[in-house]
């Protein structure tokens, strides 16, 4: 008898927890579609064609040269953290001794730095790189901020995507001989490129997304590189968006702003699954 | 007979744990060499030792004399070139996850061979000894993982082979297949042992005893007996080896 009340008291609580989990879910998707959809109400009926113009001014508040200033942005902060961050990772995982106290201390260093927030990066970034290293506020300090913001992501995704990779390959490979360079280029990283891809969106996202690292680096001119390439100063979409909100005058214009820098990163995201998805295909 | 492989009183360490108690043994050229024994008892770890990926193990410390065709394993040999004469399959199947055609030819390449035409023709002759050129001549382009569980142990096997190496070494190959994957292996050692040395670790003793000539019986890292197979089914020295083959054994 005792049995059975037990029995179903163990029934009522599991069914009280399937409602606490469902209710969890229901509440995070809620507030995921309210916030989208207030924003793409607010914004669309926005979108103007001068939003878009090529030249900024404070009539049209166009995004474009904000736009191609996150592109820039973007690719120059991934041009430094990748390369860093995966020959990093596969420095850990391939070739330092398993279980070293080195590798650990560089582990934990990667997780801190992960936590630290953004603005800490951009003082950083301020005293070493606008103003140590004479760089002002340009697009180059903001992005070498920016990857060593991002270089923990790409180097934990690579770490994990590389010890998910099975030992049987690695034995495969030295079983015919082959080196350790060979075995880890030819045989290992490709198998890793999914994992490593979606890393790389999720740092391309932050980039895109970040604000409180770029204002104090990159500065707030709303022009695209003028003849100092990348020594300029330049605001990208998001800092743009900050700064028109922060104005008040342009609540409209930051809604329709919103709208777009929200369809980049959600474009952005399901381009990574079509990524892994290809490429998962590839190899089974 | 000639033999290929000698071992002289090897000791082998992981750690504090010695795995590998004093072994004596030699693997005849061209003949097919069963370790047979209980789980742990060290097979693997011996197999392992004579292409050196116990080099890999940390902690591991090994004594003794391991020679191949005369010539010190852990002295004489640079251990990619070693590894190129010494051959391994594994006991589960391990293509890499590329084409059929780049896993076979993967090995040659490492080795330097460029010429598409050479690669073409190693490659074709590897499949062909593995036994699986017909299944697999029309889906030389296709993943290698696509294959069934039997095509990708034949496809290791082809892989090892298109290196030229003198001796192959097989840890259970055949033990995650099915009944007739492991004729067609068994069939396929057979074969290879006219060109080849074959060392094959098994726990099947029906396999032991169909395809090796000479068979070596294990038990906590000591060798306990090691003879002709027919002799060592039929009239086993050490009541050890005739529990374990008759499979009186815990
Ligand atoms: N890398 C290692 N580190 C420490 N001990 C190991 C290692 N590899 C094997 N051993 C130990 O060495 C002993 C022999 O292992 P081995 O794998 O050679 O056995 P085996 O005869 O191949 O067994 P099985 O039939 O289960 O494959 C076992 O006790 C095992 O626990
Ligand atoms: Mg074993």
């Amino acid at each position: 008898m005792g049995r059975k009340r037990n029995g179903e008291k163990r029934f009522t609580f599991s069914v009280f927890l399937k409602g606490i989990v469902h209710i969890a879910a229901g509440i995070t998707c809620l507030m995921i579609a309210f916030i989208l959809g207030y924003i793409l109400i607010m914004g669309i009926p926005n979108l103007k064609p001068d939003l878009f113009a090529w030249e900024y001014n404070t009539d049209n508040v166009s995004l474009t040269p904000a736009l191609i200033n996150t592109v820039i942005m973007t690719v120059v902060s991934l041009a430094i953290a990748i390369p860093i961050g995966i020959f990093s990772a596969i420095f850990l995982v391939e070739y330092a001794k398993r279980g070293n106290r080195f590798v650990k201390v560089i582990r934990v260093t990667t997780e801190t730095l992960a936590g630290i927030p953004s603005i800490v990066y951009g003082l950083f970034g301020m005293l070493f790189f606008v103003t140590a290293m004479g760089w002002r506020l340009s697009i180059l300090a903001g992005a070498f901020t920016l990857a060593i913001m991002v270089l923990p992501i790409i180097m934990r995704t690579t770490e994990e995507a590389l010890l998910a990779v099975p030992d049987s390959f690695r034995e495969g490979s030295f079983g015919l001989g082959a080196g350790k360079l060979r075995t880890v280029f030819i045989v290992i990283l490709p198998s890793a490129v999914p994992g490593i891809l979606s890393g790389i969106v999720l740092a391309m996202g932050r980039i895109v997304g970040e604000t409180a690292a770029l204002i104090y680096t990159a500065g707030t001119v709303a022009n695209i590189p003028g003849s100092d390439g990348l020594f300029s100063s330049g605001r990208t979409l998001a800092v743009h968006l900050y700064v028109l909100i922060g104005e008040g005058l342009y609540t409209k214009q930051a809604y329709a702003t919103a709208v777009v820098l929200i369809v980049i990163v959600i474009g952005m995201n399901a381009l990574s699954g079509v990524i892994a998805r290809r490429c998962q295909w590839k190899t089974s | 007979m000639e033999n290929i492989i000698e071992i002289k009183n090897a000791d082998l360490h992981y750690n504090d744990f010695k795995a590998l108690k004093n072994i004596n043994m030699n693997i005849p050229k061209h003949e097919i060499t069963a370790l047979i024994g209980p789980s742990g008892c060290g097979k693997s770890t011996l197999l392992k030792s004579i292409n050196r990926m116990n080099d890999l193990v940390e902690g591991c410390k090994i004594e003794g004399e391991f020679l191949l065709e005369g010539k010190n394993i852990y002295q004489d040999y640079d251990v990619n070139i070693l590894r190129k004469e010494v051959g391994m399959v594994f006991q589960k199947p391990n293509p890499f996850p590329m084409s059929v055609y780049d896993n076979v030819a993967y090995g040659p390449r490492t080795h330097g061979i460029r010429k598409k035409k050479d690669l073409d023709d190693i490659v074709e002759d590897a499949l062909n000894k593995a036994a699986i050129w017909e299944e697999l001549k029309d889906r030389l382009k296709k993943s290698a993982l696509g294959l069934s569980g039997g095509q990708q142990q034949r496809l290791c096997i082809a892989r090892a082979l298109a290196v030229k190496p003198k001796v192959l070494l097989m840890d259970e190959p055949t033990s995650a297949l099915d009944p007739i994957s492991t004729l067609k292996i068994e069939e396929l050692a057979e074969e290879l042992k006219k060109e080849y040395t074959i060392a094959n670790v098994t726990h099947n003793m029906k396999q032991a005893a169909r395809i090796s000539d000479t068979t070596a019986f294990f038990l906590l890292g000591e060798m306990i007996e090691c003879n002709q197979t027919t002799e060592i089914f039929s009239h086993p020295r050490n009541n050890k080896t005739e529990e374990y083959i008759t499979g009186r054994f815990g």
